[in-house]
């Protein structure tokens, strides 16, 4: 078997770390407007019943000190986030009514 | 027009105003006439409004946490004044702002990769990459290669062109005036003076940048009234889409102006205290929302910080803090402020800045909470952005030319009337000569 990429607890979770494990803002508001709803939806639906337990496990380590797979679990809870929006919300990828206008972070703390 | 303005019985009781009945003409500057947008859609307005208002205005453009060490510096683009700025902080730990140019033949100073990005970084003297001019810290020319090939040059003569810099509660702010008409500290006068928030304890930043097409005023507008929220972004929270919001609308519970500065103020609406169909599922498992993370942080004490509600309002919830021209702190009552920023580009473009700032996350839970706060900003500025261009529009038209503005839009009647002011004495003062 390849190298795990997750904490063990959250090994079913590994088919989503490529693609949705992102490492800043515009990436992964990108891959929102570039998914389908149905992809974004499969990864709300994986993700948001294993949030509480991912941030439980999580919270155990120093924020400045996550091993590798715990960072990952935590990438994918900040795309969780993102992903949100469309779900709970819009019913669609992109902000309706938003024109040509552009709203990008920065500048975000890592991790 | 004035009767129009009278908020119905039920909210004014909910919401008292002042004993002339509103906010609006509680302030005699101000009147209830309808106003005219033309200072947001004419270029030739636009070059009066950068010598009137951009070059005479105190100008925020960081915090003092982005210069952290001597030597700590960084580059800031003035997109309307076609102009970039070094900001750096000198070996004898003073901050001074400099014009980003080099004496010799006008190249930009200090940049990399791209001419029109901003860099920030540590260094000891700044070199121009073109011929290798170097300037100290404190903007002295230092060297000068082939310096006998020159002409009576005198390196005395050359050291970079400063522009006037003070810092106020570590917001570094410029002026491009010869001499600016007041120091820092007046210009902000007592009201935001009053303000004594540590905000040197919330040093986890998030930068948003937006490039958005419309005037900085029109797009200011959008937050600094709370009329729009209900309407506009209604569809985002199960709280605003309630009937109450949707037909009767939202109050502000105080407002307020000290000379060109202006404040807004409502009541309380975070924390998570709601039954829980009110919070969007997301939100019910980060804690976190629009009005930022739901659990207080650490500034947070039974005491707010001198100077913020300064209507002394009972269920405070934010202070929306305008500081002429284009500055905005918002403080929020669990113990976190945003910043905005509306720097013109031309009379229809703007360079849209937020920047919100929390104290360190101590934990995942306490990091993702932030998360959910910044990530729920942009779903509602990006709302905001999109309308605010067909504002832009819809004024450029000129089929309309005067504009109804209501007693929950006192904020944007204050930086209209202010901006037209300021120009108007501008334009006195150089009639005079």
């Amino acid at each position: 078997m390849a190298e795990r990429l997750l904490p063990a607890e959250f090994s079913d979770l590994e088919p989503f770390v490529e693609g949705w494990c992102l490492d800043s803002e515009p990436e992964r508001y990108a891959k929102r407007l570039s998914s389908t709803m149905d992809e974004i939806q499969a990864f709300y639906d994986a993700m948001m019943p294993r949030a509480e337990e991912a941030i439980c496990y999580l919270e155990k380590f120093p924020l400045d000190d996550l091993p590798e797979d715990a960072m990952r679990l935590l990438k994918l809870l900040y795309s969780l986030i993102l992903m949100s929006f469309p779900v709970e919300i819009w019913r669609q990828p992109y902000i309706p009514d938003t024109g040509t206008a552009s709203f990008d972070l920065k500048l975000e703390p890592v991790p | 027009m004035t009767q129009s303005l009278k908020a119905p019985k039920q909210s004014a009781k909910q919401y008292p105003k002042p004993p002339e009945g509103t906010w609006t003409e509680h302030y005699p500057e101000l009147d209830t006439d309808p106003v005219s947008y033309e200072n947001s859609i004419s270029p030739e307005f636009f070059e009066l409004e950068r010598e009137a208002v951009f070059k005479r205005a105190w100008l925020n453009v960081g915090r003092v946490e982005m210069l952290r060490r001597k030597g700590g510096f960084f580059t800031k683009e003035i997109p309307g004044l076609k102009t970039s700025l070094i900001i750096v902080r000198g070996t004898d730990d003073k901050i001074r702002a400099f014009h980003n140019v080099c004496r010799h033949r006008g190249n930009k100073l200090v940049w990399t990769d791209h001419p029109a990005e901003e860099i920030s970084g540590t260094c000891r003297q700044f070199t121009c990459k073109y011929h290798g001019w170097r300037y100290d810290l404190d903007g002295r020319l230092t060297f000068i290669l082939q310096e006998g090939e020159f002409f009576g040059i005198d390196k005395a003569d050359y050291g970079l062109v400063p522009v006037h810099c003070d810092v106020w509660k570590g917001f570094i702010f410029v002026n491009f005036a010869e001499e600016p008409e007041q120091t820092l500290t007046d210009y902000l006068g007592p009201m935001i003076t009053a303000i004594d928030y540590p905000f040197e304890k919330l040093t986890q930043r998030y930068y948003y940048r937006g490039d958005i097409r419309s005037n900085w005023k029109i797009f200011h507008d959008a937050f600094q009234e709370f009329y729009h929220p209900p309407i506009l972004h209604g569809h985002q929270n199960p709280v605003m889409r309630q009937a109450d919001y949707q037909e009767q609308g939202f109050y502000t519970s105080h407002f307020q102006i000290d000379g060109p500065h202006r404040v807004g103020s409502t009541s309380g609406g975070a924390g998570g205290k709601l039954v829980p169909e009110f919070y969007n599922p997301i939100e019910r498992v980060m804690r976190s929302g629009l009005f930022g993370p739901w659990d207080p942080s650490e500034i947070v004490t039974d005491k707010l910080p001198p100077g913020l509600n300064p209507g002394n309002k009972k269920n405070w919830g934010l202070d929306s803090f305008q500081i002429f021209p284009n500055f905005a702190i918002v403080f929020w009552e669990t113990g976190w402020y945003l910043t905005y920023h509306y720097w013109p580009v031309t009379h229809n473009r703007l360079l849209f800045e937020a920047n919100a700032y929390f104290t360190p996350p101590r934990n995942v839970r306490e990091r993702l909470a932030q998360q959910l706060g910044i990530a729920t900003i942009k779903e509602y500025a990006l709302e905001d952005c999109g309308t605010l261009e067909a504002t832009q529009m819809g004024l450029e038209s000129r089929v309309v030319s005067t504009f109804p503005l209501g007693d929950q839009e006192f904020m944007c009647r204050h930086l209209n009337k202010m901006i037209n002011k300021w120009v108007d004495d501008y334009k006195r003062k150089q009639a005079e000569g």
